[in-house]
């Protein structure tokens, strides 16, 4: 009678930690996660070391300290006597108002490039190529500072807009380009003012719910309400009657030469100016590029099925090209609204007041504070950053192939 | 036919007609301008207003590039040459042309030393990029190169960068000897053979430096104008290349120690802008170094701009990873291959071959981000022409020769590399369409 018995146990060698399949694993990990902290460790005692030596510590307490500097380009309330912490308010601000104005034109104009590079026409597709490839190759900070130099080394100073026969004048009387930036009229709201915003804004909203429901029609019973005009005459009808029984609430205050500067109206100012339109025309370049790559994606068949259905080529465009291509197009879409994001922290080069410029720039040099500055100044944009991807992530899944 | 009907005429026409010109509106270039530039009303509007903008443009731009001047002392004597016609003043460029290509610093008489250097970086590049055309000996070449660059740029003592190089052939030596027995044994291995002989290096080469090198040393402080763009460029690119398909490898890892060291870093640095990361090189750095020791601001940054293209060449490859089929991986398991083995002969080259084009852009867009070191007020090209170019009171207000000549420059280079790296893809084309 045989009896089984279990097979010899293996002992352990100490070389199986390398060439045995089971503990390699955890040999490579334990030696990485070692090296990791190792290296951190030496980093933080350098740093511990360091600080020591030269007697300083790790505290934010200087965020709360007046900045004493003044920033020129600011959405809300701030002067000199308010804290660095103000002052780092005031610089997210300007950066999330370059990076959205930024984006908006950016995809605005590449999407024309990228569907004008497709066009039949020959000169258009050649002159869009040669925008594409100019702006591509060139790093975006020459044309920040192209831009930066155009507005204020090359424009005239307000003092040219004075006198009946001045060398420069105002375009329709309401804007003025000047070296110190570009003056435009600024809305003025009145007592019923808000009254005609907020119908703007109802109208916008009630667009969306006639184009919603419009679309519920079609699917369930086959009628095919009109989209065009309907929209249009919901979006702007009710605002503009609203804005004449009130008797023309908002105004416009015109920018004014008094003096040697213009008074009145809204200073665009040059660093932002540059910094918009070269970020916007240099991404704009690169979302032209996946604009064109996306709709090369999608296969002739579908144009030439959807033809062949009957459909007009404006609604082949609308209906079976631009869905399926959108899914290409989004999400490269989302890292270049990431890097307009990050790119706008070249503003320091042209003087633009963002957080690189306020908390990066002259509360670092002020206070000394530099460490404390940049893991700052990296939090910030890790966290746009994040939050940017997970919006866009969002709606990408929202409109990306339902498969079963 | 019989004969009685001599005169009858035919039905058909028997004898075959000259081929007729196609209608003068079907035909050459008006064909061509009907179908490609007048199709229909909206693309002639198109076609006419797009026409009136280059022609307003070339007319301004013509007599500025024609009518320059290209020798002249300052900007005041290019005015006066010019008299009041339009006219670019070129003479900047002349005038200034080896600041802008070597920055103010670097010694007049050592610039064979950089123009060199750039020279043989083509003959060094040529046998990576045109592999298939020259020979394989060309490579050692390629592999002496990086040594020989140094050597000329920075100077002082020669036995640096040879000791630098004996370390890479001791560590390769063990790597041979070791690599059969395992593959951890033989990179492990390497790394300690390198590293030992780095160390008796370091101890020799300040014993054996002799007074008067061959060549004199020029600091990096001294480096500037073009010369900076591109060491940044060339440098950052081709080291965070190995770093980068590290990293890839890294995330796509089943180790989840490892897989997450390298998704956080790889986020880290994808999330912040560059500028910050100078900012760190800049200032913060040297609080996280050996109290006393003095890292010179070229290697900060290069290590910087190392790590910041790595995270996005690992993005790029991990493209490429998950693009090869599932079959690739399950067939280099089948064949026996052990994991160093099939990422080496299987998986990385068909990665990498995916990988190209994004690779290539991001090693264009690298080195258009070496001009952002201008702004931690470094002299590269742009903050030459920034500082001291047009801070000058010879060239002060000279805005578009000088800017349009660093837009042109750049536009050359990253045109250039874009370009071969589509003849490359279609050169790496294996699949027969």
């Amino acid at each position: 009678m045989t009896t089984l018995t279990d097979p010899p146990q293996e002992s352990f060698r100490l070389s199986m930690l390398l060439n045995d399949t089971r503990y390699r694993s955890y040999t490579f990990q334990f030696i990485a996660l070692v090296c990791v902290i190792g290296l951190v460790a030496y980093l933080a005692s350098n740093l511990v070391a360091n600080l020591r030596a030269a007697g300083l510590n790790i505290s934010y307490e200087f965020l709360g300290e007046p900045a004493g500097y003044d920033i020129n380009q600011r959405l809300i309330e701030y002067d000199s006597q308010s804290s660095h912490w103000r002052a780092s308010v005031v610089g997210i601000l300007n950066t999330l108002l370059v990076a959205f104005l930024a984006c908006v034109t950016a995809t605005i104009l590449g999407v024309f490039a990228g569907v004008l590079r497709l066009s039949h026409n020959w000169l258009i597709r050649k002159l869009m190529a040669i925008y594409v490839e100019a702006f591509r190759n060139v790093p975006v900070l020459i044309w920040i500072i192209i831009i930066f130099t155009i507005m204020t080394a090359v424009l005239p100073s307000p003092r040219a807009f004075r006198g009946d026969d001045a060398e420069a004048s105002m375009l329709f009387d309401a804007f003025a380009f000047t070296n110190r930036g570009v003056y435009v009229p600024k809305p003025i709201l009145d007592s019923g003012g808000w009254i005609v915003v907020i119908t703007f804004l109802l109208s916008v909203i009630g667009v969306f719910a006639y184009r919603r429901y419009a679309t519920k029609l079609l699917f369930d019973t086959g009628k095919l309400l009109p989209m065009g005009w309907p929209s249009l005459a919901i979006l702007f009808v009710p605002s503009l009657l609203i804005f004449f029984i009130l008797g023309r609430p908002i105004g416009l205050e015109y920018p004014e030469l008094k003096g040697f500067n213009f008074a009145g109206g809204i200073n665009v100012r040059g660093s932002l100016i540059a910094l918009w339109f070269a970020l916007a025309i240099y991404t704009g370049a690169f979302i032209a590029e996946n604009v064109r790559a996306g709709i090369q994606a999608i296969s002739k068949g579908q144009t030439e099925a959807a033809a062949s259905l009957g459909l007009r080529p404006g609604r082949i465009m609308n209906l079976v090209i631009l869905p399926q291509a959108l899914r290409v197009i989004i999400p490269p879409l989302i890292s270049q609204y990431l890097n307009i994001t990050k790119n706008s922290s070249l503003a320091i080069a042209v003087g633009y007041m963002d957080i690189t410029g306020t908390l990066g720039g002259i509360t670092l040099n002020q206070t000394g504070r530099a460490i404390e500055c940049v893991l700052l100044l990296m939090a910030f944009y890790l966290t746009i950053s994040l939050g940017i991807s997970a919006l866009m992530n969002v709606y990408n899944n929202s409109i990306k192939l339902k498969e079963r | 036919m019989s004969d009685t009907q001599t005169n009858s005429i035919a039905y058909v026409r028997d004898t075959m007609l000259p081929e007729a010109e196609p209608p003068a509106t079907e035909r050459g270039l008006i064909k061509w301008g009907r179908e490609n530039l007048f199709a229909d009303v909206p693309n002639a509007i198109l076609t006419i207003i797009s026409a009136i903008v280059i022609y307003k443009l070339l007319v301004g731009l013509m007599p500025w590039l024609l009518n320059g001047i290209w020798n002249a002392p300052s900007i005041r004597d290019c005015r006066e040459m010019l008299d009041g016609a339009t006219g670019g003043c070129f003479a900047v460029l002349t005038e200034r042309w080896n600041q802008l290509l070597f920055g103010f610093k670097y010694p007049s008489e050592e610039y064979w030393r950089p123009t060199l250097a750039f020279v043989l970086l083509f003959l060094a590049a040529a046998p990576v990029m045109f592999f298939k055309y020259l020979p394989r000996q060309m490579l050692a070449f390629t592999a002496v190169y990086p040594f020989l660059a140094y050597y000329l740029i920075w100077g002082g003592t020669i036995w640096v960068p040879i000791f630098a190089a004996l370390g890479f052939v001791a560590g390769y030596v063990a790597w041979t000897k070791l690599v059969n027995r395992s593959f951890a044994a033989g990179f492990f291995g390497a790394i300690v053979a390198a590293m030992v002989a780095w160390w008796i290096g370091g101890m020799l080469s300040d014993a054996l430096a002799p007074e008067n090198p061959f060549l004199p040393a020029v600091p990096s402080r001294d480096m500037g104008g073009f010369m900076l763009n591109m060491i940044l460029g060339t440098v950052c690119v081709s080291l965070s290349l190995p770093l980068g398909i590290a990293l890839a490898l890294g995330r796509q890892s089943d180790m989840p120690i490892i897989k997450w060291i390298c998704v956080i870093f790889i986020e880290f640095i994808r999330g912040v802008p560059l500028i910050t990361l100078l900012f760190v090189a800049n200032v913060v750095l040297a609080y996280f170094l050996p109290p006393g020791t003095t890292f010179d601001l070229i290697l900060r940054v290069i290590i910087m701009i190392t790590m910041f293209s790595a995270a996005y060449i690992a993005e790029v490859i991990r493209g490429g990873l998950a693009a090869l089929p599932r079959g690739q991986y399950e067939a280099a398991d089948s064949l026996g291959l052990d994991y160093p083995q099939a990422m080496r002969l299987i998986i990385l080259p068909q990665a990498l071959k995916i990988s190209i084009p994004g690779i290539v852009n991001v090693a264009v867009g690298l080195f258009k981000d070496t001009v952002l070191v201008s702004v931690i007020s470094m002299f590269d090209l742009l903050g030459m022409i920034r500082g001291p170019i047009l801070a000058s009171t010879e060239w002060n207000g000279v805005y578009w020769e000088l800017f349009g000549f660093a837009a042109v420059l750049f536009f050359v280079v990253c045109y250039g590399i874009s370009q071969y790296s589509q003849w490359l893809e279609r050169e790496l084309q294996t699949d027969h369409r």
